[in-house]
């Protein structure tokens, strides 16, 4: 006869944890960067994580951590308006609270990237998410070879984190490319979907794990190019968006194909997703 | 073998009175809006005597027995979740304060007796489990505080095919429940074949006045009434390989065919006793003092279950009945190792087109892409 206590009890967080908001900064016309002050002083997270926000009595999103992982004292996300709590979340103001879970699900392979060179494809807000992950390569920059950042936005005003783009950019050991997808007459770069760009970025696809993170169509094509060039599929990862409201498993929006990509991604290898990208709808 | 017992009406009925002493919220099969239903009980008067239930895909109806049997039926649209897993409750409150917010502990969970739990569902209460046990608080508390009194069936309905899934008639070796019984008719007079499933449940059984130990021509009886019960499951379903029938056959076109026919109404969902997806609702007090958060239950059926920016991610009905299906059928076992379909015939009865799964499951293997049969794929899913 089988017993409950077979089940061994691993209690998911379902409370909101409040976090005072030290500074709102706009980012975008649509987008803003919250750093929150934890209750207890630290909040340790690995690049790709993301936690469920929450405004008191509005709702709850889960937003990817945008901060410094070597900088545990506050959290930092990058917020896109799009609905009913982000709107409300662009509405707080230094000092007030916000609740926040987690932080939840699978990171960016930094470990496995150990040694090899590093392809950051990013398009639009999906440069939000890898930030952690670039921040912390950068911060170990000898244990790794060539570190390449493809960056795709949909035009010159709507490019995430200028200021980094352009300190990155300005480094011998790190190389930055830009492309929009429509110009302005002051735009002197790249025109183009980021995937172009796969083809004459600097790195050797025999020896590269890449990092991908952007609209689904986008990862999919960019995942398709560097796999062209080369790139097996297990060394691309790919971070995943999907309906969340639990976070930890338990509500079933998640589900791409057998798995929940709140606590089994967001971030996956191309390998695990690729036949299930080609299919419509699921 | 744990001791099996024999009670009559009056020992039936004391296993209620036993559980209400021990503060337990007695609920049960009770006849609701003409139908079989679950809601609170007093008394065995409270159960459907005399009653079956008669059904076929998309249709079930209530008729009058020519015995007096409590537990003459098979299952209503009602499953036990709505107790363990309810389809509206408060996970978590905060109340505002000078700095912020604070969570409110929350109330202990209520503790039900579920007193006639189908072996099916005794299944799938067990695959509920394996979902949410691990990890959730809420529906954690409300399952240890349970009580499961099960009783097996002794007739099939026609949308039934437990036999199938492997779940019934009768509870299985490792079913967990407290007590478990089987209603047979024992020289003309309805009798009790009692067993008890846990500790609890022995102890529950101690308390019975009356009992005596089943004899073995009370045994062999057992046997025979559930070797009937199981020969009378007409419907089946091949289960064989259908974790990889299910996976394969993703880009099939047989997928527009059935979504031609689904409403997307979410019913099969909802009736459904293993189906577990839901979703929450933020609210506030009108003084913004106090916020809740409500779990509700959800389907893959509704359009908004896949939204994210931008749009749903499933717009089409095929694309959703798909999902569900291969959830149920093949991704489940993968999630949890048991598959999500426990054989109730429940989503088959109250689907209001009467779509059967098990015909579905048979129509895909006709049309199988690993044999070459595939139908073709619609424009807007090629």
């Amino acid at each position: 006869m089988a017993t409950l206590t077979e089940l061994t009890p691993k209690l998911a967080p379902m409370e909101p944890v409040p976090f005072v908001v030290r500074s709102i900064r706009d980012e975008l016309s649509d987008t803003f960067t919250l750093e929150l002050d934890p209750p207890d002083g630290v909040f340790e997270f690995l690049p790709g994580q993301f936690t469920m926000l929450y405004v008191f009595g509005i709702g709850e999103v889960p937003i990817s951590v945008s901060g410094d992982p070597a900088q545990p004292s506050t959290l930092v996300q990058t917020i896109r308006g799009v609905g009913a709590v982000t709107y409300a979340l662009r509405q707080v103001r230094p000092g007030d609270v916000v609740g926040v879970r987690g932080p939840f699900g699978t990171e960016w392979p930094l470990a496995e990237a150990d040694g090899h060179d590093i392809v950051f494809v990013a398009g639009g807000i999906g440069l939000a998410p890898l930030r952690p992950a670039i921040y912390s390569v950068l911060a170990n920059r000898q244990r790794y070879g060539k570190v390449v950042l493809l960056y795709g936005a949909r035009s010159p005003s709507d490019m995430l984190f200028t200021q980094e783009l352009l300190e990155w950019g300005g480094r011998y050991d790190v190389d930055v490319l830009i492309t929009v997808d429509n110009a302005d007459r002051q735009w002197r770069g790249a025109v183009g979907v980021v995937t172009k760009l796969v083809r004459r970025a600097p790195f050797d696809p025999h020896d590269t794990v890449a990092m991908v993170c952007g609209p689904e169509v986008m990862m999919r094509f960019s995942a398709q190019e560097l796999e062209g060039r080369g790139v097996p599929q297990h060394r691309i990862h790919l971070s995943m968006e999907r309906n969340m409201k639990c976070g930890i498993g338990l509500c079933g929006h998640c589900q791409f194909g057998g798995r929940f990509v709140c606590w089994q991604g967001p971030v996956f290898s191309y390998d695990e997703l690729a036949p299930l990208l080609l299919v419509k709808e699921v | 073998m744990p001791e099996t017992l024999v009670l009559d009406r009056s020992g039936l009925a004391s296993i209620l009175s036993e559980l209400r002493a021990r503060d337990y919220l007695l609920v049960g099969p009770t006849i609701q809006q003409e139908a079989i239903g679950y809601g609170p009980i007093d008394s065995l008067d409270d159960l459907p005597q005399g009653w079956t239930n008669v059904q076929s895909p998309g249709a079930s109806h209530l008729e009058r027995r020519d015995d007096e049997r409590l537990f003459g039926y098979v299952v209503g649209p009602h499953s036990w979740k709505k107790y363990l897993m309810p389809n509206e409750v408060v996970i978590w409150r905060g109340e505002r304060t000078d700095t912020g917010f604070e969570t409110v502990p929350p109330e202990p969970a209520p503790a039900y007796a579920l007193f006639g739990v189908r072996p099916c569902e005794v299944a799938a209460i067990a695959v509920q489990d394996a979902v949410f046990m691990p990890t959730d608080r809420v529906y954690r508390e409300r399952r240890e505080a349970a009580f499961i009194v099960a009783v097996n069936c002794t007739q099939a309905g026609a949308n039934c095919f437990c036999t199938s899934m492997g779940t019934g008639p009768a509870v299985g070796e490792d079913a967990v429940f407290d007590i478990a019984f089987t209603e047979v008719d024992r020289n003309g007079t309805l009798a009790y074949l009692v067993e008890a499933g846990s500790d609890d449940g022995a102890a529950v059984l101690q308390t019975v006045v009356g009992a005596e130990p089943a004899s073995d021509a009370d045994l062999a009886m057992l046997e025979s009434v559930l070797q009937e019960a199981a020969a009378s499951v007409t419907k089946t379903m091949d289960t064989d390989g259908i974790h990889d029938l299910m996976l394969a056959n993703l880009r099939n076109g047989y997928w527009e065919d059935v979504g031609g026919r689904c409403l997307a109404c979410t019913n099969c969902t909802m009736v459904c006793p293993t189906c577990f997806c839901n979703t929450v609702e933020d609210t506030m007090t009108l003084d913004g003092t106090t916020a809740e958060r409500t779990r509700k239950w959800d389907s893959c059926f509704s359009i908004d279950f896949s939204y994210i920016h931008g749009g749903p991610l499933r717009m089409t009905p095929e694309a959703r009945y798909r999902q569900w299906l291969t959830h149920k059928l093949a991704t489940w076992f993968d999630q949890y190792g048991t598959s999500g379909c426990v054989g109730c015939g429940r989503c088959i009865t109250w689907c209001p087109v009467g779509i059967d799964l098990t015909a579905e499951v048979a129509a895909l293997r006709r049309v199988d892409a690993r044999q070459g049969l595939s139908v073709p794929l619609p424009e807007v899913m090629a």
